[in-house]
């Protein structure tokens, strides 16, 4: 087993799922064996927050929060989160950002805008920007709400966890019923991140 | 609702990814905790959430942590091994008992969980409690990871028997809410002594008490050689000529950026194993000390005559982290490479404040407080958030129950031209609001009290409490009715309105604030998020007639968006977002030129056509 010890942050909107992709993450790593530790902070995060998952893993880990620039994969499930996360990418690590933007009441009563081009402006950030169009692939698979999942596999290349380990983690923790269309998200993720063209 | 959903007995040694609080819940059972009882607060709350749904156990939410205390120490007198939990600030709510607590001393195991909140992520102030279990007299320990504080809470148990103490377990944001892998044991059959009469011990009166203070020192020098020999307060070798001293989860930092650092790491933190860290100090050239917030450790081994350095390095404000530890190593000249530096990139992205719901009912009382310009004194709950923009109708916020006194204290000196109102939640009301009301009508204090009535505690997760009518364990009981309650308190002028109704709101408040006299009144909706979330009942913008006013907008809620298309003036028409509209009607109150119809009427209209 390598001595690494693999810093991942996952970031996002209150609601989005944020928690339950870090759940995921951590018991898979568990289920492969490792240590794990995984630390976020609850409270606000269902009034609208940002929403913010440290989940490490390895043969030892000591501290639950990541290093600042070290994270070796940030996944934002918000564009403009993704331009807010991107600097907590290592010199080689993965930005992998899903494409939905989630506008925030400051933006409407014209204190604080919206920025542009938010995944253009990361790419400036992190070495290595895969956009995601999550929403879209999970719609196509006919259930919204396995983007969870879909960002999950597409993060799952960076990854020492096998695939078994990942669908059994699936299965295990999705809602009865939607196992096969989040199994299905999973690997539509996976392709995914080969297909989309890294920014 | 029913009975709560019960976990899994664990039958047999097992490995479980759990939070801190879990790991505590889990260890509590495992040390043969009978009975807890708490008041929810981030970041405590799980703990007993945890605990209720274990087979065999009694938990319970009290009104307040005084009365989570003073419960938990008749069942620890009567027998049952008992926690008490809550966050830092409750402990203050505690303090009062647990002070005299400490002398008579307990008969079954007693610990006490107190959950700090270094950086405030949902907090008033940043204490560190580390200091109260010093000035209470009783052991403290300090896990750095879900692993100890499932393991120490045992400990913990444990030592609170063998010197007849109540013992602090405490943890802060970055133990309760991280997640660690624990290694989980079966459980005993919890066991009930029995309450022996002993008035010598359990009767404060200044002749017992005084015998018992001496007691406390006698045992405070048990504990203070009892803490050299601790396995947990150990030297963990390692190179170099610096020494550091460290504990909680700032261990977890240090070996982070120092895995191979000699480290002597403090897990009992009252008393302190100071002999132990001056034969530490003995085998280095320079003492470091690492802590969160204040230099508690850094003071005592100073004044032991041990040379050390800390908060030369340390921040004494917010939380640590390996960043800011790393740079303090530097500082020190500990650490000859920097860690990885922040991007270079400066990114300024916007901000997210946490906003009420949409449909929260706090959003129509707080329209309405600005509408008549209130001076409002707030309370510790979400409708704090009414102090953000664009509302900036809430204006102070102390403490849980502060905001009566406060207003109160205002109205006696004729303090202020505007009305003066006093909001307060409903579960912050049972838990403080009663004796501020009492004051009130007592003093004849022409004050007017809100009292939020969403049927929850919501900003912790919407547990129950007193006036949901259940129980933490799910039974059904006694729901308080806020209106004889206030009657029985005194007051006169009572009204229980629907705090959806804007107008009515205004016309109510302006009565009472002019009526010379201590007012209740009280604004009922359920929350929009516990005990079920509320389903979209949407309303929709008819932007043919929107003219772009902004008045929508201004009440801050969050399905509320401004959308390209404009008036002819170039003013900005809104939409209402379908998935988060819950048709509390607000806006509808609000707009001047009625645009804003339900989603269900509109059609209506398009099949008629």
């Amino acid at each position: 087993m390598s001595e690494k010890t693999y810093s991942i942050l996952i970031v996002g909107v209150g609601g989005q799922g944020v928690i339950l992709a870090s759940e995921l993450l951590s018991e898979a790593a568990m289920n492969a064996g490792l240590d794990v530790k995984k630390s976020e902070v609850h409270g606000m995060s269902q009034r609208g927050g940002v929403v913010s998952s440290h989940v490490r893993f390895g043969k030892k880990v000591y501290s639950p929060l990541i290093p600042a620039g070290s994270a070796d994969v940030v996944l934002a499930f918000e564009a403009a989160e993704g331009l807010r996360w991107a600097g907590q990418v290592k010199n080689d690590g993965l930005l992998v950002v899903n494409t939905q933007r989630i506008i925030p009441p400051v933006a409407f009563t014209r204190e604080y805008d919206y920025p542009d081009d938010p995944i253009g402006e990361a790419v400036k950030c992190a070495a290595r920007v895969r956009p995601i169009d999550g929403q879209g692939i999970a719609l196509r698979l006919g259930n919204v709400k396995a983007v969870n999942t879909v960002l999950l596999g597409a993060i799952s290349g960076e990854l020492p966890i096998s695939g078994d380990i990942w669908e059994a983690v699936i299965k295990r923790r999705v809602p009865r019923g939607t196992e096969e269309i989040n199994l299905a998200a999973f690997r539509a993720g996976i392709e995914a991140v080969k297909s989309e063209a890294a920014v | 609702m029913g009975k709560i959903k019960q976990l899994p007995e664990i039958k047999e040694p097992t490995r479980m990814l759990l939070s801190g609080n879990e790991a505590i819940a889990l260890g509590a059972r495992e040390a043969g905790v009978y009975f807890a009882s708490a008041y929810p607060g981030t970041p405590s709350t799980e703990i007993l959430e945890t605990f209720a749904r274990l087979p065999g156990v009694i938990a319970q939410w009290a009104p307040n942590e005084k009365v989570a205390f003073e419960t938990g120490i008749g069942a620890a007198l009567a027998g049952a091994r008992t926690m008490v939990c809550m966050k830092h600030v409750g402990v203050n709510v505690a303090m009062d008992p647990l002070m005299t607590f400490a002398y008579t001393g307990t008969v079954a195991g007693f610990v006490l969980v107190s959950a700090d909140d270094p950086e405030m992520h949902s907090s008033q102030n940043e204490q560190d409690n580390r200091i109260l279990a010093r000035f209470a007299k009783i052991p403290m320990l300090e896990p750095s990871d879900s692993r100890e504080a499932h393991d120490f809470f045992k400990l913990a148990m444990a030592i609170s028997e063998k010197f007849e103490t109540p013992v602090m377990l405490r943890v802060t944001t970055r133990i309760s809410h991280a997640k660690g892998i624990v290694e989980l044991e079966t459980w005993p059959v919890p066991d009930v002594g029995g309450f022996k009469r002993d008035p010598d011990r359990f009767v404060m009166v200044p002749e017992y008490a005084r015998r018992r203070h001496h007691e406390v020192e006698s045992r405070l020098a048990q504990l203070r050689s009892f803490s050299e020999k601790m396995p947990i307060n150990r030297a963990e070798p390692g190179q170099g000529a610096i020494g550091i001293v460290t504990g909680g989860i700032s261990y977890q930092h240090v070996r982070e950026i120092m895995p191979g650092a000699k480290i002597f790491k403090v897990g009992m933190s009252n008393p302190m194993p100071l002999d132990s860290i001056r034969k530490f100090a003995g085998t280095v050239d320079r003492l470091i000390v690492v802590e969160e917030l204040e230099p508690y450790y850094e003071e005592q081994i100073n004044a032991a005559g041990i040379k050390c350095e800390g908060k030369r390095f340390f921040p004494v404000e917010g939380e640590l982290n390996p960043e800011i530890v790393a740079r303090g190593l530097h500082e020190a000249g500990v650490l000859d490479d920097h860690l990885p530096r922040l991007h270079p990139v400066d990114v300024d992205v916007l901000p997210r404040p946490p906003v009420l719901c949409s449909g929260c009912p706090h959003r129509t009382v707080f329209s309405a407080l600005k509408k008549i310009k209130a001076d409002v004194f707030g309370d510790i709950g979400c409708y704090t958030l009414g102090a953000l923009k664009p509302l900036n109708a809430l204006h102070t916020c102390i403490c849980m129950g502060a905001s009566i006194g406060m207003a109160s204290g205002v109205q006696q000196v004729g303090g202020s031209r505007h009305p003066v109102v006093a909001v307060i939640g409903d579960s912050t009301f049972l838990h403080s609001g009663m004796t501020g009301l009492l004051d009130a009508v007592y003093n004849k204090v022409p004050v007017t009290i809100i009292i939020l009535d969403n049927r929850a505690t919501a900003m912790t997760g919407g547990q129950q409490h007193p006036g949901t009518g259940h129980t933490l364990q799910g039974e059904e009981t006694f729901a308080v009715d806020y209106v004889e309650l206030a009657r029985a308190l005194g007051v006169k002028n009572i009204h229980s309105i629907d705090a959806y109704d804007l107008d009515n709101v205004i016309k109510v408040v302006k009565e009472t604030t002019s009526s010379g006299e201590p007012s209740v009144i009280l604004t009922s909706r359920p929350c929009m998020l516990y005990p079920v979330k509320k389903q979209p009942e949407p309303y929709k913008v008819v932007l043919d007639v929107c003219n772009g006013c902004g008045a929508c907008i201004r009440i801050g809620c969050p399905s509320i968006i401004t959308i390209d298309e404009t008036t002819e003036k170039g003013l900005h028409k809104v939409e209402i977002d379908p998935e988060t509209c819950t048709g509390c009607r607000l806006c509808v109150q609000v707009c001047p030129v009625d645009c804003i119809i339900p989603v269900s009427e509109s059609e209506v209209e398009v099949v008629q056509e």
